[in-house]
């Protein structure tokens, strides 16, 4: 019960923060199209950094889930 | 164009399917093999993440494609042991004659009885007095202390690799030796834009001038976390990334190298950190107490990332791969395929993405600590100067056309 609750919980802030990236890339695409490499590498990155810690969460879950 | 592309699609098409045909079967047989008994995902899931003692492929009617790795274990004062680990399993037919024997032939020798120590072996194999329990860790029937050195899958997983990389690296430093640096071709042209990626966009930027004393080191773990991230991926393939000892002693690499090229700079902007209000620092070392921790909360990050990212790959692929067997049904079968393969694209770029992550962070750790005064006044600085200079051609441009 509580792996299935912190999972959602993670899911939703990984969400949350995978959604801010891509909105903000795909304004500043539009804003500067000639910069897309670049936005998309910092973009990349970002995502992997917010997928690192929401898979912490999923680590910790699981470790409950297991236990 | 549309020709390239349809091209492109009907051997994408056809590689789905060789992937298709080689790797459901052989889960799905896994899967089968249990038939007699409830299927347990759980337990399926965990048996293909963890590190074993036997490298098992596939169960293909009833019959075991195994490879059973050496054991080695060193216990104080009995000295270096070696034998396989054949001997600590079930054989697919008779297993119950073998365990009988086994356990007579045990008992004869006179060593201790499982019932003694309280342990229940019912079903257990025991070779040597070692026998291992549910998880596949290999324990003593008389609870003595030893050393396991075995090769187990993940070490085996890791020497191919290992030679692996050998073969491909040292074909193409010849290749560089005798060609030169100019025209690439065959596995040199293939890993040169990568190798030099790693050079003028990773190392470079991050770490400045010396970036050059670090790069061996920067390419190994690059192509190392790459190389085993794709052969974990293979079907049968050991979840060498996803092994928090092997990510711990790459972290732990990391760290060594950060804090012994640590110049005096970075060691002021630990225990004495610039630009801060002296009362972070004096009464109570606030300021150096965060950054001493950072310390070590970046190589944890790192091992963490790694080996979370590659094992939560490997656990979405086989959960979506039970929902075949939980609900057997076609329609969730077709679906769920779907979606492995999706997942196992995504996988094969998380592969690199993980690699370039870690190898990126490694080297702004290592430009932390070799960068030679204050980051962000110099980068201003710069880029007050790039301004002025830009400026200044603008405004000789105007003169010059007049406007």
């Amino acid at each position: 019960m509580g792996a299935g609750i912190g999972a959602g919980l993670v899911a939703v802030g990984a969400g949350m923060g995978i959604g801010r990236i891509g909105g903000s890339a795909a304004e500043a695409i539009a804003r500067q199209p000639e910069a897309s490499g670049k936005i998309q590498g910092a973009v990349i990155l970002t995502a992997a950094f917010i997928e690192g810690v929401a898979l912490f969460g999923v680590v910790v879950c699981l470790l409950i889930a297991l236990a | 164009m549309s020709f390239t592309g349809t091209k492109f699609f009907k051997s994408l098409f056809a590689g789905l399917a060789i992937v298709a045909a080689t790797t459901v079967p052989v889960w799905a047989s896994e899967g089968a093999a249990g038939k007699e008994e409830k299927f347990e995902p759980g337990h399926l899931i965990l048996h293909h993440v963890v590190d074993a003692h036997d490298w098992h492929f596939a169960t293909i009617g009833g019959h075991h494609y195994t490879l059973y790795l050496p054991v080695i274990v060193y216990k104080p004062g009995q000295g270096l042991e070696v034998f396989s680990s054949s001997h600590l399993h079930h054989h697919a037919e008779g297993a119950t004659a073998e365990a009988a024997s086994h356990a007579s032939a045990h008992t004869e020798h006179g060593e201790t009885d499982a019932v003694d120590n309280g342990h229940s072996l019912a079903g257990k194999i025991v070779h040597n007095g070692y026998y291992l329990d549910e998880n596949d860790k290999l324990q003593r029937t008389d609870e003595a202390t030893f050393y396991d050195f075995s090769i187990t899958k993940n070490v085996a997983s890791m020497f191919i690799s290992v030679a692996l990389l050998f073969i491909v690296f040292f074909s193409i430093a010849g290749a560089y030796k005798k060609r030169g640096v100019g025209r690439p071709s065959g596995l040199q042209s293939m890993l040169e834009p990568i190798i030099v990626f790693v050079r003028d966009e990773i190392a470079k930027p991050n770490i400045g001038p010396k970036h050059e004393r670090y790069l061996p080191y920067l390419l190994t773990v690059f192509f190392f976390i790459w190389f085993n991230n794709l052969l974990g991926l293979l079907p049968g393939g050991a979840n060498l990334t996803g092994n928090i000892a092997v990510t711990l002693t790459l972290a732990v690499l990391t760290f060594l190298i950060t804090t012994f090229s640590g110049n005096k700079a970075y060691w002021q902007h630990v225990f004495n950190t610039p630009g801060v209000p002296w009362w972070l620092k004096f009464p109570v070392p606030l300021m150096p107490a965060v950054e001493f921790i950072g310390l070590f909360t970046k190589p944890v990050s790192l091992m963490i990332r790694l080996f979370a990212n590659i094992t939560a790959g490997h656990i979405i692929i086989l959960s979506l791969l039970s929902l075949i067997f939980i609900f057997e049904s076609y329609a969730v079968g077709i679906v769920s395929s779907i979606f492995v393969v999706a997942m196992t694209f995504m996988e094969l770029l998380v592969a690199l993405i993980q690699a370039y992550v870690f190898t990126l962070l490694t080297s702004m750790y290592f430009g932390g600590a070799v960068a030679d005064h204050d980051h962000d006044h110099a980068h201003d600085h710069d880029h007050a100067q790039e301004y002025e200079h830009e400026f200044g051609q603008v405004e000789a441009a105007k003169a010059s056309t007049g406007v």
